[in-house]
């Protein structure tokens, strides 16, 4: 509006620059300083944007990332990509396109709110890669608070600067590419421009410094061909916001009110735990592997979700883990859904698995009972197992009872097992098996078997 | 009532002896009597009349809010007034109406004063004249004073040979040296408060940077820009700084309460004062009657026992260019928010938004305001910054410290002349163009603008013309109380006369008994 003296600072998105800072390795700058950034658009109300053009809040860290390569993707590589710096800057209005009616809406609500700016060095290689950085970066800032970090709702905005060189060359020519939502659209986007970049260079052609849009409905991006040639931004320090001055232990005056300064050191000692800590705290405290903890923290909810079955049930926690991951993931991802719409909760999860380790069921028993629930019809584990009468027989003399059965029925089977034909032991507990509707533990009828074969 | 000073009509307001409305009415009253002068954009005679009302009730219940409290005050149309139209006297913001109030204004307004009107200016405060306006230009009221008149050859009823107020807060001076006001808020950028202020025989008050908050007022230079007082007096303007100045959180550039409020003014002794005299100021175009009365104040202090010394303020040559090319380039960024997109004046033509940004630029802005931008953008473009800015900021620092150097030696307060010569006829003015006349008129004061400092413009005599001029003190930043001690001391010392205006004495409003006011009627 006008006479609003652009942007009073807000704390909060000090700390939230700050604590970022730390946690991506970064130096924190005592002193940053904020400039303007002019140009002409309809979503620039002021007609410029408040940046840290010159000196920004934290620069020089590096973010690291793990790679899970190989066939069961077990083979983990540890990467790093640079931070070059992180900027406190002016959020612009939202622009929305109407080239139907050649008009262009102008959404302000945006406009002037806070953001935080993370430059990264061109260290990545692909989409992939570029796609689990990112990720990482959004855990980083979801455990710090700074923010939501959900690209769909905009709470993380990424842009790709892309450009392809022959090794030992120099960087090429860079593009940037817009309008990526999603961290399947930013490696999609990338892998795409690399290669078109690739192809345009091998047919002669050149690449410009432009910015182009990823259109993810023809996976490909588009040229957002721009009048100006190159933009002079006619940078000029901001007057309104003086020197931003941070403190640390050893440079906070005696006498600062607390409210008044921001406490680099403070600040460090409340940072919480970071995602590649979490990892390693997962794996020693329940004895699971690296790539199941990487798991656990990439899944959106699915730490919760397993921290939740944890602590209700008996079972241990390479069980819960063999569940959550091949079971209850591979089912949501088979439906395309997050683990908040799971239609089984941690609490039935934890009952099922509370059968199991009893004994109570077996585990192609719990499979079938996992599957029922799936179905989300609100019965419990128990309810369905009574339903479908799927309890394992407790009663061991019956067994003893249906394997001298099944041993006295098939004299050839059991002439097979004594030839030592491997399949044919298999064949005589299927036999049993099916006499028991299911309802025995296959290990146990081995046993049994075995003992009164005397082998 | 007209002729005494804030804390006397307040004074009088609390015993009854005249009511806020009765106050209201009669500077309407004149105000419409001064049409002529243009000093007003806008008059907000129903908003006053409320707020003259509710002061009223206060005071008729024993529980005004203080000194200002039904006291009729006038505005700069550069100031954000909430539901009153704020236009910087640009076709860019015609019809502009803020949702919010200026922070300075909001200040006077909690405090019961009532306002009269937003007062005309240069366009979007870029001049020194008040001529530049889409409005028109502002009347100095001293040009139908007897005082002038008696002394011209011309025909006293022709019109052509009126004299400008100065610029570019013109309309607030003449608001208050016409009787309309007790007080106006003005904004001083390069002197735009002092200059008018010394062309209409005010008191103009310019304080410390970050003393008073910019918030609200729509800003022409971002570090240098503050609200600027106008008043008959100088205790009148202490009154008035008392209510505005202190930190405000929508302004970071405003500092944390450093001075004690409220301000009152107490004596002071001169023979421990140390008066600096610039060298550098003592300049060939400056009016020989100027250098004279200069001369006699510095002579006046150390009458009475204090130190005068000749300082030595060695950037001053360069004051001049380094300010119009930092002026410049903030002016080009504050203006790029005008768009024409969510307010204010929009092109018809919406062939691209380029093209309506462009067309809409051209039609709202004067030339004034255009080639500020353009030489502006010039300065910041990437290859010039190095050589124009940032150069601009360093002779910045340079000036800054010979103010430093100045004060650091003893001196505790600058004399310097406000202006070049007393008020010339308009028709001489608009002679040179816009650009020229600012960097002949800022001369003396700019400077003081690039180094933040505090500084009023006091009137001293009459020319032989008849007509105001005044000097200008200079202090320390922040030491905004200490100046206006002296320039209170220096104010009782040489008696500046009343304004003897034809129109108010005619008709009984003002009535003088050697030169001096002793009543007014207030029917």
């Amino acid at each position: 509006m006008e006479g609003e003296l652009s942007g009073v600072l807000n704390r909060r998105c000090v700390e939230a620059a700050v604590m970022t800072g730390l946690a991506l390795n970064c130096h924190i700058n005592k002193k940053s300083l904020f400039d303007r950034k002019h140009y002409f658009y309809s979503d620039l109300p002021a007609g410029y944007q408040i940046t840290q053009q010159r000196l920004p809040i934290a620069a020089n860290g590096h973010l690291t990332y793990s790679v899970y390569m190989g066939k069961k993707r077990s083979q983990m590589t540890t990467k790093t990509v640079r931070i070059k710096q992180i900027q406190l800057e002016q959020d612009s209005g939202k622009s929305l396109h109407d080239d139907l009616r050649s008009q262009t809406l102008i959404d302000l609500n945006r406009a002037g709110v806070g953001l935080l700016e993370v430059v990264l060095e061109p260290d990545l290689c692909c989409g992939e890669e570029a796609a689990i950085a990112v990720r990482e970066l959004q855990m980083i800032l979801q455990a710090l608070g700074t923010s939501q970090a959900n690209m769909a709702e905009g709470q993380l905005r990424v842009d790709a600067n892309v450009s392809v060189h022959h090794p030992g060359e120099p960087l090429g020519v860079r593009t940037e590419v817009k309008n990526l939502n999603s961290l399947r659209f930013l490696a999609k986007a990338i892998d795409y421009e690399i290669q078109r970049q690739i192809t345009e260079l091998e047919n002669g052609g050149e690449i410009l410094n432009e910015t182009r849009s990823f259109d993810y409905k023809l996976g490909c991006t588009v040229s957002m061909r721009d009048k100006e040639g190159k933009q002079d931004y006619r940078f000029m320090p901001e007057p309104n916001l003086p020197p931003l001055v941070l403190y640390d232990a050893t440079s906070l005056p005696a006498d600062a009110d607390s409210q008044q300064v921001v406490n680099i050191d403070q600040l460090r000692d409340m940072l919480p735990e970071l995602p590649s800590a979490t990892r390693e705290r997962l794996v020693q405290q329940y004895g699971i592997l690296p790539e199941h903890s990487f798991t656990l923290l990439n899944e959106v909810g699915l730490l919760e979700f397993f921290q939740s079955v944890i602590k209700e049930t008996r079972a241990e926690p390479k069980r819960v883990i063999n569940w959550v991951l091949n079971t209850l993931l591979y089912y949501l991802k088979q439906q395309n859904l997050a683990v908040s719409e799971s239609p089984v909760t941690p609490a039935a999860l934890a009952e099922l698995l509370d059968l199991l380790d009893s004994k109570a069921i077996s585990s192609s028993a719990a499979k079938q009972v996992f599957e029922e629930l799936w179905k989300g019809e609100g019965k419990t584990a128990a309810q369905i197992v009574t339903e479908q009468q799927l309890e394992l027989m407790q009663d061991r003399e019956a067994l003893e009872q249906l394997c001298q059965a099944a041993i006295d029925g098939h004299p050839q089977v059991v002439m097979d097992v004594k030839n030592r034909n491997p399949k044919a032991i298999n064949k005589l507990i299927g036999l049993v098996r099916r006499t028991s509707l299911s309802r025995a533990d296959p290990t146990l009828i081995k046993e049994i078997l075995e003992r009164k074969l005397s082998l | 009532m007209l002729g005494r000073t804030l804390r006397e009509v307040s004074a009088a307001l609390k015993q009854g002896q005249v009511t806020p409305t009765e106050l209201c009415k009669k500077c309407l009253s004149i105000i419409k009597k001064t049409k002529y002068l243009n000093a007003y954009i806008t008059v907000s005679e129903e908003v006053a009349l409320k707020q003259a009302e509710e002061s009223e009730k206060r005071h008729k219940q024993g529980q005004p809010l203080g000194d200002l409290d039904g006291i009729p005050v006038a505005v700069k149309d550069n100031f954000s007034t909430s539901g009153i139209e704020t236009t910087c006297a640009s076709n860019m913001l015609k019809g502009y109406i803020p949702p919010y109030n200026a922070t300075v204004v909001q200040k006077l307004l909690d405090q019961g004063a009532l306002l009269m009107g937003k007062t005309n200016l240069d366009e979007f405060a870029m001049g020194s004249g008040s001529t530049d306006g889409v409005f028109g230009p502002v009347k100095n009221p001293w040009s139908y004073s007897k005082q002038y008149r008696e002394r011209q050859r011309h025909d006293e009823h022709g019109d052509s040979h009126w004299l400008i107020t100065g610029g570019s807060s013109g309309g607030s001076a003449a608001a208050v040296a016409a009787y309309t006001c007790f007080a106006a808020l003005g904004s001083d950028t390069g002197g735009s408060t002092r200059n008018p202020a010394a062309h209409c025989g005010l008191v103009g008050f310019k304080p410390s940077y970050g003393l008073v908050s910019r918030h609200g007022l729509i800003p022409l230079v971002n570090s240098m820009d503050v609200p600027g007082i106008f008043t008959r007096c100088v205790d009148d303007t202490a009154v008035v700084l008392g209510v505005l100045a202190g930190h405000d959180p929508k302004d970071s550039t405003t500092v944390q309460d450093p001075i004690k409020l409220p301000m009152i003014l107490g004596e002071m002794d001169v023979s421990r004062l140390c008066i600096g005299i610039p060298k550098e100021y003592l300049v060939p175009e400056l009016s020989s009657e100027i250098r004279s009365l200069w001369s006699q104040a510095a002579d006046l202090f150390e009458s009475e026992g204090a130190k005068v010394i000749e300082v030595s303020l060695p950037h001053t040559c360069y004051s001049i260019v380094c300010y119009h090319v930092l002026c410049t380039s903030e002016v080009a960024s504050n203006m790029a928010r005008f768009d024409g997109l969510q307010y204010g004046h929009r092109s018809g033509i919406d062939v691209s938004t380029e093209a309506m940004y462009a067309a809409t630029r051209q039609e709202g802005f004067s030339d004034v305001v255009r080639g500020r931008i353009l030489s502006g953008n010039f300065f910041l473009l990437k290859e010039n910054y190095e050589n124009y800015f940032v150069k601009a900021q360093k002779v910045r620092r340079l000036i800054v410290r010979d103010f430093m150097n100045a004060f650091d030696s003893g001196v505790d307060v600058l004399l310097t002349p406000t202006t070049l010569s007393e008020a010339v006829p308009y028709l001489e003015f608009i002679k040179e163009d816009n650009r020229t006349r600012s960097a002949q008129d800022d001369i003396f004061t700019q400077a003081v603008n690039m180094a933040g400092l505090p500084a009023v413009s006091v009137p001293v005599a009459l020319s032989n013309q008849g007509l105001p001029i005044g000097l200008q003190f200079i202090g320390r930043a922040f030491c905004d109380q200490q100046l206006l001690t002296v320039a209170k001391w220096f104010e009782k010392q040489v008696q500046f006369p009343t304004i003897q205006l034809q129109d108010l004495m005619d008709d009984g409003s003002l009535v003088l008994e050697n030169g001096k006011l002793t009543s007014v009627s207030l029917t």
